[in-house]
C-alpha cells in the first residue's frame, strides 16, 4: 500500500478510541451526546447509525479524494453525509420503528455532526481507503464508548435500569433529573473533568519518569 | 465560461444525480415497510381500546371533522369507535387514540401514538396506570383533572410536575370526544328519522 505520509491505519484506529476520542478529547458531536443519552438503547442506536454514516462517508470520500476541488470539498462532504443519513433514517423507520420515533429529529441531525465532517476533512480526503475505513471504525468505537459512558449512569440513576432492564433495588429512589437535560450536562461535565484529570496525571507521571 | 463552471462543478453534479437515484431506490424499497409500521401502530392499538375488536377489520372514516375508526369484531359486528386526535403538548405535538363504546356514551380507554414529553415527568402520560383513569368516563361531560386521588368517574389525577402534559391530554380527549359524540348522535337520530319516514 502506498504511503501517503499521514498516520497509518493502525494509528488512526487507536487514536479514534481514546487519545483523540471525539467526545472526550475533541468535544465534537455534543448534540447527540447530550440529547440521546437518557437510556442505553437510544444511545447505542445513535452510535450505530453514526458509525454507519461515518464509515460510508469516509470510504466514499477517500475513493473520490483525487477528484475533489479544494473550494468545493465541504459541499461534497455534506452531500455524501446527507445521503447516508437519509438512508439510515429510512432503515430505522422500516426496521426499528419505535426507536426511530424515540430518536425523532436527532437522526436527521447526524448530518450536522461535526465529528463526521472533521473525519472526512482530516483523514478521508487525504488518505487511502483502508486508512479512512480504519479511522472510521476507531472513531465510531470511541464515540460509542463515550455515549455509553454517559448513558449508563444516567439510565441507572434516573430509571434504575440498564438497556431497559431494572437492575437497581426497588427501594432506590429514581433521580428524574438525570433523565432531564441538566442530568446530561452534569454527567458530561463530571466525566470530562475526570477524563482530563486522569490524562493530566498520566502526563505528569510520564514527565517525572523521563 | 460555461465550460469552466462545468469543469469545477461536474463532480458535485454527478454525485447529486447518483445520490438522488440511490435515495429514490431506498425510498421505493423501504416505504411499504415504513407505511406498514405506521398503520400497525394504529391498528394494533384498536383491540386494546375496544374490547373484542379485530384491528384489521377496523374501517377509517371521517366523523365530526375527526379521523375515526369503526371497530368491528371478527363477525363484522360493530363494537365501538376509536378517534385519532392530536394537540400541543409541553414539548411537541401529542397524538392520541381514544376509544368510545358503541353508543358513544363512555370512553373505553386512551392510547398515546406519539409524544416527546419530558422523560420521567410528562412522558408519564404513556403509563398504563395513568391512562386507565380515562376508561369508563362518561362521554357526555368533559373529563376533569384533580390533584388528589379521584373518587368519581370523569376525574383524572394530574401527573405531579407535568400539569401541562396532563392538561394537554385532557383537552385533546374532551374536544375530540365532544365532536365525535355529537356527530354519532346526530347520525343516529337522522337514521331513526329516515326509518320513521319509511314506515
Amino acid at each position: 500500500m502506498a504511503n501517503d505520509g499521514g498516520p497509518t491505519a493502525g494509528e488512526r484506529f487507536i487514536r479514534g478510541i481514546i487519545p483523540e476520542n471525539p467526545v472526550y478529547r475533541q468535544l465534537l458531536g455534543m448534540c447527540p451526546t447530550l440529547a440521546v443519552t437518557g437510556n442505553l438503547q437510544a444511545a447505542m442506536t445513535m452510535a450505530g447509525a453514526t458509525a454507519f454514516v461515518l464509515f460510508c462517508a469516509n470510504v466514499l470520500t477517500s475513493l473520490i479524494r483525487g477528484l475533489l476541488k479544494p473550494h468545493l470539498r465541504i459541499l461534497v462532504f455534506t452531500l455524501v453525509i446527507a445521503t447516508f443519513v437519509t438512508i439510515v433514517d429510512r432503515i430505522l423507520q422500516a426496521y426499528l420503528y419505535q426507536m426511530s420515533q424515540q430518536l425523532g429529529p436527532y437522526v436527521p441531525l447526524i448530518i450536522v455532526n461535526c465529528m463526521i465532517i472533521s473525519r472526512c476533512e482530516i483523514c478521508a480526503s487525504k488518505q487511502s481507503v483502508f486508512r479512512a475505513a480504519s479511522d472510521a471504525v476507531g472513531v465510531s468505537l470511541g464515540f460509542a464508548l463515550a455515549l455509553a459512558s454517559i448513558a449508563a449512569p444516567r439510565e441507572l440513576l434516573g430509571d434504575g435500569a440498564l438497556f431497559g432492564f431494572a437492575v437497581m433495588p426497588e427501594a432506590m429512589p429514581q433521580w428524574v433529573i438525570m433523565l432531564l437535560p441538566p442530568g446530561a450536562f452534569i454527567t458530561l461535565g463530571l466525566l470530562l473533568g475526570g477524563a482530563n484529570w486522569i490524562g493530566q496525571s498520566l502526563n505528569r507521571r510520564k514527565a517525572a519518569t523521563e | 465560461m460555461a465550460a469552466n463552471v462545468l469543469k469545477q462543478a461536474w463532480l458535485v453534479l454527478v454525485l447529486a444525480v447518483c445520490f438522488g437515484a440511490a435515495l429514490a431506490g431506498v425510498h421505493v424499497g423501504l416505504s411499504p415497510r415504513i407505511e406498514a409500521n405506521r398503520r400497525a401502530a394504529i391498528y394494533d392499538a384498536i383491540p386494546v381500546l375496544v374490547e373484542g375488536a379485530v384491528g384489521e377489520k377496523a374501517e377509517q372514516i371521517e366523523l365530526g371533522g375527526r379521523r375515526v375508526y369503526r371497530a368491528y369484531d371478527a363477525e363484522q359486528r360493530h363494537l365501538g369507535w376509536v378517534i385519532q386526535a392530536s394537540g400541543d403538548g409541553f414539548v411537541d405535538e401529542v397524538e392520541l387514540l381514544i376509544g368510545l363504546d358503541l353508543e358513544a356514551e363512555r370512553i373505553t380507554g386512551i392510547h398515546v401514538l406519539q409524544q416527546s414529553e419530558t422523560p420521567g415527568l410528562g412522558a408519564g402520560i404513556t403509563e398504563q396506570d395513568w391512562r386507565e383513569q380515562f376508561a369508563g368516563a362518561e362521554a357526555e361531560r368533559p373529563v376533569r383533572l384533580v390533584s388528589e386521588r379521584p373518587d368519581e368517574p370523569n376525574e383524572v389525577e394530574a401527573i405531579t410536575g407535568a400539569t401541562v402534559s396532563s392538561e394537554s391530554v385532557r383537552d385533546i380527549v374532551n374536544a375530540a370526544v365532544a365532536d365525535v359524540r355529537e356527530a354519532i348522535h346526530a347520525g343516529e337520530s337522522a337514521a331513526q328519522g329516515g326509518n320513521g319516514d319509511g314506515q
